[in-house]
């Protein structure tokens, strides 16, 4: 990435953030979603750790990781919103008739989303500590969690970034995502140990991106990790990332050819 | 041609745009722009002004033809024809949600303009475009006047070479249009930037540009000066408004009315052109009168744009859904 990506990229995001901090409700829902999240599935699926063969003694410590992930996944399909409000302002036309880098328009969606990631993801270890959960991994394994949930969410966000372009309008793109999210959280460990589903779960669940950076947290957030099952899933997460960025620009400059 | 694009701060050569292989919005559009002029392409809606603009600054691709702005090919060197151009589009694309100074700012920033020289400009164009007292408020509790005058200033930050005017006045009130007028004029007058602005309205091409240039369904009718383009046209206008819509006969009274040309019949207006008006207008009203169709009022006029329109696209410029501007004034 050259020097001019890099500092047009710091523009980009600067801008995304300041607009994010002015919204005060956004802010709100944003650190609350999480909570409820956490609080609300902690009590409801509190006992599952009782059923015999459930892999974690304490539901709060197990549904951590699982949450993070998936709030960073929630949070980040709405990326593509951003694209689709500035062709419509003409704001994306703007900027294009710059020299402006253009994977630096892409870069500025993903850091303000990464910044919201880690928000979140801080917040709800806060929490879940206040609950008495204890995490054996400490510090290392809180980085950890975050990196995949950041890497998770890069990847969707640019998903969703693609899909922007092509289907131009909220209603059609928000529909995909919410199409994707819930069945890909639910087909993974976030909130369930599937090893207790049924197999054929269980072999969705070793192909979902979403189970990849929940176990890695999971199992660095655990005592006595074993790095490269976390490597390995982490390694997985950025390839997946690097793939959906440069779809998200393929499907970018086919837009702009169209126009 | 060859050998003097850079003469030309624009310079198209039978520029072409087929949309999804069927539409063809531009059928072959040739334009010189000569440095440091003002320079109008008139038309109604969909006659291929905006393609023309989107070309020429990057953000769309010439089906054939070449372009070049500022002395740069638009298709192999994008970036460097993106360095020399300031843009204001119909929608000017403000961040609505920052500050007036962040808007710039950030244009500024991503045409290389950085620290205290960013500032610096910055503050030049908010005191220039007489914006400094809002400057640090949201652009959203801004006026539309205000906008567009931000707009500009944002297209002038890094001292472009060409400023590409999209219907600059479209949606304005009359006070503020003439507001805009005076201050495209500072542009080309102080900074000695070309500018090519693209209108719908015949008065505001004729009060500002040097040249101009008539686009219809995609071609160009008519080029030249306002001037040259009008005395082209020989003798005055005749128009009439009937008291009723007329039937099909009309038109072959008014044919047999010595010296009228170019006749031309829409709704209860009936406009046409002769030598000497004051004389053919008893003419006139008698064929009328005969013709079954009364007359409520007839006004003669010194030729307009609209006649070049008329005579060139072979009808009537309010005729083809565009709203006229300046009825009334």
């Amino acid at each position: 990435m050259s020097a001019a990506t890099l500092d047009h990229t710091w523009y980009m995001s600067q801008r995304h953030l300041r607009a994010l901090v002015r919204q005060p409700a956004y802010i709100g829902i944003t650190i609350v979603q999480p909570i409820v999240w956490l609080l609300l599935f902690g009590s409801l699926f509190r006992k599952v750790v009782e059923i015999p063969g459930f892999g974690a003694g304490s539901y709060i410590e197990f549904l951590t990781p699982g949450v993070i992930v998936m709030s960073a996944l929630f949070s980040n399909g709405w990326s593509g919103m951003t694209i689709i409000e500035d062709i419509d302002a003409g704001i994306m036309d703007r900027f294009l008739v710059t020299p402006v880098s253009r994977v630096a328009i892409m870069n500025g969606l993903l850091v303000q989303q990464a910044v919201v990631d880690v928000v979140q993801a801080l917040v709800m270890v806060a929490l879940a500590w206040t609950m008495g959960a204890r995490f054996d991994g400490g510090a290392a394994g809180v980085g950890v969690t975050i990196g995949a949930a950041i890497l998770l969410g890069l990847s969707f966000s640019s998903f969703s970034n693609a899909l922007a372009p092509l289907m131009r309008t909220r209603e059609s793109v928000i529909g995909v995502v919410q199409f994707v999210t819930l069945p890909a959280t639910f087909l993974s460990g976030a909130v369930m140990d599937p090893n207790l589903a049924p197999g054929w779960i269980q072999a969705v669940a070793r192909w979902n991106p979403v189970n990849w950076a929940v176990l890695a947290g999971r199992e660095a957030l655990g005592d006595d990790p074993d790095w490269s099952f976390i490597g390995i899933r982490l390694g997985a997460l950025l390839i997946l990332a690097i793939g959906c960025a440069v779809l998200s620009t393929l499907t970018f400059r086919a837009y702009q050819r169209s126009v | 041609m060859n050998g003097h694009a850079s003469s030309w701060a624009i310079e198209t050569h039978l520029l072409t745009r087929v949309y999804n292989g069927t539409i063809h919005a531009l059928r072959g559009v040739t334009l010189r722009v000569a440095p440091g002029t003002i320079f109008a392409l008139l038309g109604p809606n969909g006659a291929g002004k905006s393609t023309t603009v989107r070309i020429l600054t990057t953000l769309s691709r010439a089906t054939s033809g070449t372009a070049t702005v500022a002395g740069f090919d638009v298709e192999r060197q994008p970036d460097r024809v993106r360095r020399a151009i300031g843009c204001v589009a119909q929608r000017s694309g403000i961040d609505r949600q920052a500050t007036g100074r962040e808007n710039l700012a950030l244009q500024g920033a991503i045409h290389g303009v950085r620290g205290r020289e960013l500032s610096e400009r910055v503050d030049a164009l908010l005191h220039r475009f007489g914006l400094a007292g809002a400057a640090d408020r949201m652009v959203r509790t801004w006026s539309g006047g205000m906008e567009r005058r931000l707009a500009i200033a944002m297209a002038l930050i890094h001292r472009p070479q060409v400023l590409f005017l999209d219907e600059p006045t479209t949606g304005l009130d009359p006070e503020i249009r003439a507001e805009m007028w005076s201050e495209i004029r500072r542009l080309s007058r102080e900074e000695g930037l070309t500018i090519l602005l693209t209108t719908h309205y015949m008065e505001e091409a004729d009060q500002l540009a040097e040249r101009l240039a008539i686009l219809d369904r995609g071609r160009i009718v008519a080029e030249g000066t306002p001037e040259g383009l009008k005395g082209e046209l020989r003798g005055d206008t005749i128009q009439l408004r009937l008291a009723t819509v007329p039937d099909g006969a009309i038109g072959k009274a008014l044919d047999r009315v010595p010296g009228l040309r170019e006749i031309a019949v829409d709704g209860t207006t009936v406009r046409a052109r002769a030598n000497d008006a004051p004389s053919a207008v008893p003419a006139v009203l008698n064929a009328l009168d005969a013709a079954g169709a009364p007359v409520a009022s007839v006004t003669i006029s010194r030729p307009s744009l609209e006649d070049v329109y008329l005579r060139h696209a072979g009808r009537v410029f309010g005729a083809s859904g565009i709203e006229q501007h300046g009825a009334a004034s």
